[in-house]
C-alpha cells in the first residue's frame, strides 16, 4: 500500500522535475540549452523521491519486528522476563498468535492479554511512524533534486550511473546464490560432521538415520554409512545412462545424419517434448505403469523382483534424459566441418563409414561433455526416484531390488516435522552438500570440454 | 571408374588380387552394415517416441475418466422440525442426508447395514445441502430433488475400474450395497455428470470431493512472485553481462557461475530455500512467498542465458548506427538494443516459467507439501503448488485418486502446453533473422 503511494508520488516528481527543467530553458533556444533531455531530469527527480525513501522502507521492515519484541519483553512483568530465553519464545509467541487472532495454546493470562494489547499499539505506532518517514522522505527528496535542477546539472550520468550499479547489482545475484548455497548446506553438514565423523559418513557401510527418543530404546543409535545411498544412486544412473546414451546418441546420429527433412521437423519437437514433462509426471508413470510391469515380467520369468526396484526407476530416468542427450549430441555433431564428411566419403567410405570412423570420434569430446551433463541431471533427479525407488538402503548390486539414492533420503529426511539440531536432519544437508559438490564437479569437467571442443572447430 | 585405369592395373593384376575386387567382395556385407546402422538409428528414434505416446497414452487413459463423476439424486425433505429456522446453517445435514436414505430404502433396519447404505454418499452430500439452505432459506419445509456426488467407491465402480464378480470379501462394496445401487440406475437415479467439483474445490481426503483449484491457485501465486522477480532481475544482469561487462577476472567468475547454477540440481535449491528463507529470516513455511522465491534463483539462470543469446544476435551495425549519432552507451542499449533483444527475453522468460510450473523437489523442501484444503488467499498463506498435488495424490493408497492424479497431471499438461506455444507464437512473429 505504502509502496503504491511512493510510486506515484514518484511520477508526480518526474512530472515536477520535467516541467522545471523545461521552465528553465528560455523560448528561443529550447530545450538545446540543457545539459540532458528533460525526462532525464525528471527521472532524477523521481529517483531522488523514490530511493531514500524505498531504502529507509527496507530497513524498517527489517528492525521492525526485532525492536518491537524488545520494548514487548521489557515492559513484561518480572517473573517472564525471568524465564529461560526458549520459554520465554514460548510466550512471545502466543502473544503474536493472540494478536493475529489464532488460536492460543493454554487459557489467556490476564498480563498475556494487556501484553497483546501493548503489542498491538506499538505495531499502530510503528506503522504510523513508517508512513510519514518513508512519504516525507519521499516529498524532501523530491524539493531537493527539484532546487537542485539548472541547465548545467547532468542529469543524464546520474541516471546512468544508477542504472548501471541496479545492473551490476542484478548480474551479482548469481555469485549471491552460489554463496547461500554453500554457505546453507556447509554450515549444517559441518554441524553434521560434528556429531558423526566425516569418516564415518563417506565411507561407513550402514545406513538407517532413524535417532532414537529415548536413550534406551531398541536401535537407539543412528547408522550414517552413506556408501549405501551413493551406491543406489550410482546404480539407478548407471540404468539410466545405460537407457539413455544408446537411444539418444543414435537418435541424434539418424536424426542429424540419415533422416529426411520432414521426418526431423516432426520427430526432433516430439523428442524434445519428453524433456518438457514434469518430473513428477515420470515419476507417476515409473509407479503406476512401469514399476507393476517389470515386476510382472520377472515374475514370468521367475524372478523376484521389488515393486519399488533400481530398474523401473533407472529406466524411467533414461527416457527422461533421452532428449537431453539427443539434443547435446546433435549440436556437436552438426558442428562436425562438413568437409570432414565429404573428405571420408570422397575415399569412398559408406555413410554409417564416415558416421563411426569420422564424425563420432571428430565430436567424441563434445558428447562425453555431454554426456557428463546428463549424468549430473541423473544424479540430481529427485521426483522420479522418490515416487518409483525405495527408501530402505540396501548395499545391492541387484537391479531387480530396492535401492536409494541421495535425493530421496534428503527428501524423506527433510520432509514433515524437523528440528535442527538432530544429526537426522543435518544428515540431508551432508548428503545435499556431496550432491552439490559432485554435480558442480562434473558439470565444470563437461562445461570445460564442450567449451574446448568448440573452439576446436570454430 | 574410369576404362583407363582399370587396364592400367590388369598387369599388376596377375601377381596381386586387384583392389577393386578387394572392395568388391567386402563391399555387400559393408553396405549390410550401412543398413543395419540406419536401422538402429531409425529404431532409436521409433523406441523413444513410442515412449512418450505410451506415456501420454497411460495417462490420458487413466485421467479422462476423473472428468466425470458419479451422482446420485436423492429426494431431500427439508424437515422444519430437523432445521433449526433461526440458524439453519448449523443443523444437522449429514442426519437429513441419513434420513433421506433410510426413507428411500425402508428394508434397511439394522446397524451395520444403515452404515453400508450411508456409506454410498459422500460425505459431501451434506455440505452441500448446507450450502442450498444457506443461498435459499426458503425451501425449508419443502421436498427438493437434487444430486449429490456418490462415494469414491460407487465412482469406481460406474467408471468400471473394478469387477463385480470376486469374491464378495475382496470387494470394496458389499452385496447389499451393489443391489441399492443396481436400484437407484434401474429408476434412473444415478448417473455420470461433469465433475465440476475437481475444478472448483480444495484438496480433501475424500477423493470425490478434491479439486485442484487451492494447487492451481497456488502454482499461480508463487509463478507471479517467480515472473516479477527473475525476469527483470535476470534480464538486468544479461544486459550489464553481455552489453557493459568488462572482460575481467570477476566478470568471468560470474559467468561460470551462471552456467553453473543451471546445473544444479533443483533440489538444492530447496536446501538453500529451507536453510536461508526458512530457518535464517524466519519467512513461512508452505507459502507461496518462499516457494517463489525459491524458484525465482533457479529460473534466473535460465533468463540470463536465454537473454544474452538473445542480445547477442542484435547486429552491431544497429550499435554502432546509435552510438555514431551521438547516443551514450546506455541509450544505445535501451533504445535500441534492448526493444530488438526483447521477444527472444521474453521467450527464453515464459520457458524458464514453465520449467519452474513443474518444478516439484524445492518445494516439497521448503513445505508446499502439507495437507491444505482452503484456496490460498495470499503470498503468506499457506499453499501448495500443483506438481506437488500430484506427488501428493500419488501417495494416497484409494483407486479413485489415480484418475484424479492423471486428470490434474493432464491439466497441468495443458498448461505446459498453452505456456510453451505461447512462446513459439512470440518467437515466430517478432524473432527477427538479421
Amino acid at each position: 500500500m505504502l509502496i503504491l503511494i511512493l510510486l506515484c508520488l514518484s511520477t508526480v516528481a518526474y512530472q515536477l522535475g520535467r516541467t522545471r527543467a523545461l521552465s528553465l530553458t528560455g523560448k528561443l533556444e529550447g530545450t538545446q540549452t540543457l545539459h540532458s533531455r528533460p525526462v532525464y531530469y525528471g527521472v532524477l527527480t523521481a529517483l531522488w523521491c523514490g530511493l531514500p525513501a524505498l531504502l529507509v522502507f527496507a530497513a524498517w521492515q527489517i528492525c521492525e519486528p526485532l525492536l518491537i519484541t524488545k520494548i514487548l519483553v521489557a515492559h513484561l512483568p518480572r517473573e517472564i522476563q525471568e524465564l529461560p530465553v526458549n520459554r520465554l519464545n514460548l510466550v512471545l509467541n502466543d502473544i503474536k498468535n493472540l494478536v493475529s487472532g489464532n488460536i492460543v495454546s493454554g487459557e489467556i493470562k490476564p498480563e498475556i492479554e494487556a501484553a497483546a494489547n501493548h503489542y498491538r499499539n506499538l505495531q499502530a505506532t510503528a506503522n504510523g511512524a513508517l508512513t510519514i518517514v518513508v512519504l516525507s522522505l519521499g516529498i524532501i527528496g523530491t524539493f531537493i533534486a527539484r532546487q537542485k535542477i539548472t541547465p548545467h546539472l547532468r542529469a543524464r550520468n546520474h541516471v546512468e550511473k544508477v542504472l548501471t550499479f541496479f545492473l551490476i547489482a542484478c548480474s551479482t545475484f548469481a555469485i549471491f546464490t552460489t554463496i547461500g548455497i554453500v554457505l546453507s548446506v556447509l554450515f549444517e553438514a559441518i554441524r553434521f560432521f560434528r556429531i558423526i565423523p566425516i569418516n564415518e559418513f563417506l565411507f561407513g557401510l550402514e545406513w538407517s538415520p532413524q535417532m532414537a527418543i529415548r536413550s534406551d530404546q531398541v536401535g537407539s543409535s543412528g547408522a550414517f554409512g552413506a556408501i549405501p545411498v551413493f551406491a543406489g544412486t550410482a546404480m539407478i544412473s548407471g540404468i539410466a545412462m545405460l537407457v539413455a546414451v544408446p537411444l539418444g546418441l543414435m537418435s541424434a546420429i539418424y536424426l542429424s545424419e540419415y533422416a529426411n527433412k520432414r521426418f526431423r521437423s516432426v520427430a526432433k519437437p516430439l523428442l524434445e517434448i519428453l524433456a518438457g514433462i514434469p518430473t513428477v509426471v515420470y515419476g507417476f508413470f515409473a509407479a503406476l505403469t512401469v514399476a507393476p510391469f517389470i515386476r510382472e515380467l520377472g515374475v514370468t520369468f521367475g524372478l523376484d523382483v521389488s515393486s519399488e526396484s533400481a530398474l523401473a526407476a533407472g529406466l524411467v530416468m533414461g527416457i527422461m534424459i533421452i532428449p537431453f542427450v539427443s539434443s547435446l549430441s546433435d549440436d556437436v555433431i552438426n558442428a562436425v566441418p562438413q568437409s570432414m564428411r565429404d573428405g571420408a566419403l570422397a575415399l569412398g567410405a559408406t555413410k554409417s563409414e564416415t558416421i563411426k570412423q569420422v564424425v563420432i570420434p571428430a565430436a567424441l569430446p563434445g558428447i562425453v561433455g555431454g554426456i557428463l551433463l546428463a549424468v549430473s541431471r541423473a544424479i540430481g533427479e529427485t521426483m522420479i526416484v522418490v515416487m518409483a525407488a525405495g527408501l530402505a538402503a540396501n548395499l545391492t548390486a541387484n537391479p531387480l531390488q530396492a535401492v536409494t539414492t541421495v535425493t530421496v533420503q534428503i527428501v524423506t529426511l527433510l520432509v514433515g516435522d524437523q528440528e535442527f539440531n538432530s544429526p537426522k536432519t543435518l544428515a540431508a544437508f551432508a548428503l545435499g552438500l556431496v550432491l552439490f559438490v559432485a554435480t558442480l564437479i562434473l558439470n565444470i569437467i563437461a562445461l570445460y570440454v564442450v567449451r574446448k571442443y568448440r573452439e576446436q572447430y570454430e | 571408374m574410369s576404362n583407363s585405369n582399370t587396364k592400367d592395373s590388369g598387369s599388376a593384376q596377375r601377381e596381386s588380387p586387384r583392389a577393386i575386387d578387394i572392395v568388391n567382395i567386402g563391399l555387400s556385407r559393408r553396405y549390410g552394415r550401412e543398413q543395419r546402422f540406419k536401422l538402429y538409428g531409425l529404431f532409436a528414434v521409433i523406441i523413444s517416441l513410442s515412449f512418450l505416446f505410451l506415456l501420454f497414452f497411460t495417462i490420458f487413459s487413466n485421467g479422462y475418466s476423473a472428468f466425470f463423476q458419479t451422482y446420485v439424486q436423492l429426494e431431500v425433505f427439508f424437515d422444519p422440525d430437523a432445521i433449526d429456522i433461526s440458524n439453519p446453517v448449523n443443523s444437522n445435514f449429514p442426519g437429513l442426508v441419513k434420513k433421506t436414505l433410510t426413507n428411500e430404502f425402508p428394508e434397511v433396519k439394522s446397524r451395520r447395514e444403515k452404515k453400508e447404505l450411508y456409506a454410498l454418499v459422500s460425505t459431501g452430500a451434506a455440505f452441500q445441502l448446507q450450502k442450498l439452505i444457506k443461498q435459499q432459506p426458503e425451501l425449508i419445509g419443502q421436498t427438493v430433488k437434487i444430486w449429490v456426488p456418490a462415494d469414491d467407491d460407487v465412482d469406481m465402480l460406474f467408471k468400471g475400474n473394478f469387477a463385480r464378480d470376486v469374491p464378495e470379501s475382496d470387494r470394496r462394496l458389499s452385496d447389499k450395497q451393489l443391489a441399492w445401487i443396481d436400484h437407484w440406475s434401474l429408476d434412473g437415479k444415478i448417473a455420470k455428470r461433469f465433475n465440476l467439483t475437481f475444478f472448483t474445490s480444495g484438496d480433501s481426503r475424500e477423493p470425490e470431493l478434491a479439486g485442484i483449484l487451492g494447487a492451481l491457485v497456488g502454482s499461480i501465486l508463487t509463478l507471479t512472485l517467480t515472473l516479477l522477480l527473475s525476469f527483470p532481475a535476470g534480464v538486468a544482469a544479461a544486459v550489464y553481462l553481455e552489453e557493459f561487462a568488462p572482460r575481467n577476472r570477476w566478470v568471468d567468475i560470474i559467468e561460470v557461475n551462471i552456467n553453473n547454477l543451471a546445473a544444479v540440481p533443483s533440489i538444492v535449491f530447496g536446501l538453500l530455500g529451507l536453510a536461508v528463507f526458512i530457518n535464517f529470516f524466519h519467512l513461512p513455511r508452505s507459502a507461496p512467498i518462499v516457494g517463489g522465491l525459491v524458484l525465482t534463483l533457479m529460473t534466473l539462470p535460465v533468463i540470463i542465458i536465454a537473454s544474452r543469446a538473445s542480445l547477442q544476435s542484435v547486429p552491431p551495425s544497429i550499435r554502432e548506427a546509435a552510438l555514431g549519432v551521438g547516443a551514450s552507451k546506455m541509450q544505445m542499449v535501451l533504445h535500441h538494443v534492448f526493444p530488438l533483444a526483447m521477444p527472444g527475453m521474453l521467450t527464453g522468460t515464459i520457458i524458464g516459467i514453465a520449467r519452474a510450473l513443474g518444478e516439484t523437489a524445492p518445494l516439497l523442501m521448503i513445505g508446499m507439501v502439507a495437507f491444505i484444503v482452503d484456496i490460498p488467499t495470499g503470498f503468506t498463506a499457506p499453499a501448495t503448488a500443483l506438481p506437488v498435488q500430484i506427488f501428493l495424490w500419488a501417495d494416497s493408497p484409494e483407486r479413485a485418486f489415480v484418475e484424479r492424479t492423471s486428470a490434474a497431471i493432464i491439466v497441468l499438461l495443458v498448461l505446459l502446453v498453452v505456456i510453451n506455444s505461447l512462446a513459439v507464437i512470440l518467437r515466430n512473429r517478432f524473432e527477427k533473422r538479421w
